[in-house]
């Protein structure tokens, strides 16, 4: 760590400020705009007006929005996320037993997505208008363009009930030893990752393909570098630079994508939770998750932004 | 007058952009698979005479055969016809989506552009609606405000906005930096027509391209909703759907939950490939991807 990076850190922290506000209003506002009155749901069918009333006032709701958006930044801010009403607890409880099961899904599906996605690019850009970049580009366009729900369905018929290589769902915590956890976590994690190394494969290509044209590739040729080695020493750490760029998509997306695959594999995650919050009507867990995620991924975003400062020296602050 | 030999010379360009995309192979596949779907779903009841809604306990669970071609479902109704009006709902939610995304999108980009003052605090509202990946944002939102389609559209548009107005910004930024732009400028043109005549045309090429994608990535993320059970309620007909509704008998009647993901696969598909098509011919600086 040296200046630099930490001029990166602090600049990216101010910047994260405002953000992190923006977030906190739309997830307000959205649940704000949500139909229904919570006080009903949280009364239950059997109250009266008057029950309703009281819940409305215990939980602000009676007071303006401008007030009510204030006093709920005012618990944030104290680290108070709310409580569920599905599952009477505190949110970030709540939460706290979900996020390993995201966590370790996304973990194994970058894990899976990030090799795989690099080497079929640089793959493709190598052996460029051959059969091969053609069949590596048309699977990556099938990658990006097939819903992952759906193919996890005919992964699942294939290899868990035909075959039976593989666990059909549910998740085994870390804590009972690494190969039965990563053995559940494979299919679902590798079903997540078909879009992302799509994506990431067309882009590696076209790094590669940038940095292939590069006076010092043919240099390395000229000079009579091994073919291998040219790609491998000179070219690849090139490629890698956009690669890590795209990061925090890729990030976004596994995130974003774990919500489907944590339904078809029945992954008691953070998605799954989202979603029955949903349609269960539970406002808070509804608010606090949304907001958590959110969170969450400036963390992460900003994590891999001050990474990329410490790795590319070109990168300034600024 | 330059103005008149602009608009001289605007038809021959465009003769010449379409028979670029014409020749250009990625492009080709994709129109024939997105017009083909089009021309499905708009004539839907012309190609099946079966409703899409209607039971008949007789025959449920049938394979595919040639009375139904893609086999029927556990309430008998005929799976083909199912997908055909599920094209409809979902070219609609992803036409709109692309529409709606595309104008609010290039109009906070170009605003940002040009009025340098509401610039930052543009991209910081445009950074916070990114903070949320697009499809939690999504789903929030359509829960937010209903499961119509016309919610949905909104839901997905607000989602992929950000991204659309990031992209329109930049290449406006770059564009009102060329001399022409100046030119404009220093003849007194105002901030509106340089708006309207200037940048905004400049842009389109970007903008499209981005709002190809958007179309794709709205049919998918429309298709995970309903699968979910946050999109259009049961018994509609739409792709995501159908596939939640057959999952629980895919190992026995794979059929049912089968096709609509084939569509599904199809018509994004299309769409990427459409798009690929659109951005070698109308973005050159990303030429070097050919």
């Amino acid at each position: 760590m040296n200046l630099r990076v930490l001029n990166r850190l602090a600049l990216r922290l101010a910047q994260a400020v405002p953000v992190l506000l923006v977030v906190a209003v739309v997830t307000f506002l959205l649940m704000h705009l949500l139909p229904g009155d919570p006080a009903v749901v949280i009364a239950g069918p059997e109250a009266g007006a008057e029950a309703i009333e009281r819940i409305r006032h215990q939980l602000g709701l009676d007071r303006s929005l401008p007030e009510q958006l204030l006093l709920w930044l005012a618990s944030l801010a104290r680290g108070d996320f709310g409580r569920s009403l599905m599952l009477n607890q505190p949110v970030l409880v709540a939460l706290g037993e979900r996020l390993p099961v995201t966590l370790s899904l996304t973990l194994v599906s970058f894990a899976i997505t990030v090799p795989v996605g690099v080497a079929l690019g640089v793959l493709a850009a190598r052996f460029r208008n051959t059969w091969l970049d053609s069949a590596v580009m048309f699977l990556a366009l099938v990658g990006v363009s097939v819903p992952s729900f759906w193919i996890a369905i005919l992964s699942v018929i294939l290899f868990s009930v035909i075959l039976g290589w593989l666990p059909a769902s549910g998740y085994v915590p870390l804590s009972d030893g690494l190969l039965p956890w990563l053995l559940a976590l494979l299919q679902p994690a590798a079903m997540l990752a078909l879009f992302q190394i799509g994506f990431l494969a067309r882009m590696a290509r076209s790094a590669t393909l940038d940095v292939l044209d590069q006076d010092y590739i043919r240099t390395a040729r000229a000079k009579g570098v091994s073919e291998w080695s040219t790609i491998a020493k000179h070219a690849f750490r090139n490629t890698l630079i956009p690669v890590v760029t795209a990061t925090g998509i890729i990030l976004s997306l596994l995130m974003g994508g774990s919500v489907v695959i944590e339904q078809v594999f029945a992954l008691p995650g953070v998605g799954r939770l989202i979603v029955q919050a949903i349609l269960t009507r539970d406002y808070p867990l509804v608010q606090g998750t949304l907001l958590a995620l959110a969170f969450l991924f400036v963390a992460i975003n900003l994590l891999v932004d001050v990474i990329y400062t410490w790795v590319d020296p070109r990168v300034r602050y600024g | 007058m330059a103005e008149e030999t602009d608009d001289a010379l605007a038809p021959r360009r465009r003769f010449q952009l379409i028979r670029r995309l014409a020749r250009h192979r990625s492009f080709r596949i994709g129109f024939i698979i997105v017009a083909a779907l089009t021309l499905a779903a708009i004539f839907a009841p012309l190609i099946s005479k079966f409703d899409p809604f209607e039971m008949r306990a007789r025959i449920r669970f049938r394979p595919p055969q040639a009375a139904y071609w893609f086999g029927t479902d556990n309430f008998g109704r005929d799976v083909f016809t199912r997908c055909l009006y599920g094209a409809r709902l979902s070219l609609t939610i992803g036409l709109g989506t692309a529409l709606l995304s595309g104008a609010i999108g290039a109009a906070a980009g170009i605003a940002s552009a040009q009025f340098r003052r509401i610039d930052a605090v543009m991209m910081r509202l445009m950074d916070g609606l990114m903070a949320f990946p697009a499809i939690i944002l999504a789903i929030g939102l359509a829960a937010a405000m209903g499961p119509q389609i016309g919610s949905l559209i909104i839901a997905l548009s607000v989602a992929y906005i950000p991204r659309t107005a990031r992209i329109v910004r930049a290449s406006a930024l770059v564009v009102r930096e060329l001399e022409f732009v100046d030119a404009a400028r220093v003849a007194g043109a105002s901030s509106l027509r340089i708006i309207w005549r200037h940048l905004l045309p400049n842009c389109m090429g970007p903008l499209l391209v981005q709002l190809t994608f958007v179309f794709a990535y709205a049919i998918l993320a429309e298709a995970a909703l309903s699968f979910l059970g946050i999109g259009p309620p049961p018994p509609a007909p739409s792709w995501g759907n159908i596939i939640a509704e057959g999952r629980d008998q895919a190992v026995d009647s794979w059929w049912i939950m089968f096709f609509p993901g084939l569509a599904i696969s199809l018509a994004t598909l299309g769409m990427n490939l459409l798009g690929d098509g659109l951005r070698d011919v109308l973005d050159p600086r990303l030429k070097v991807e050919t």
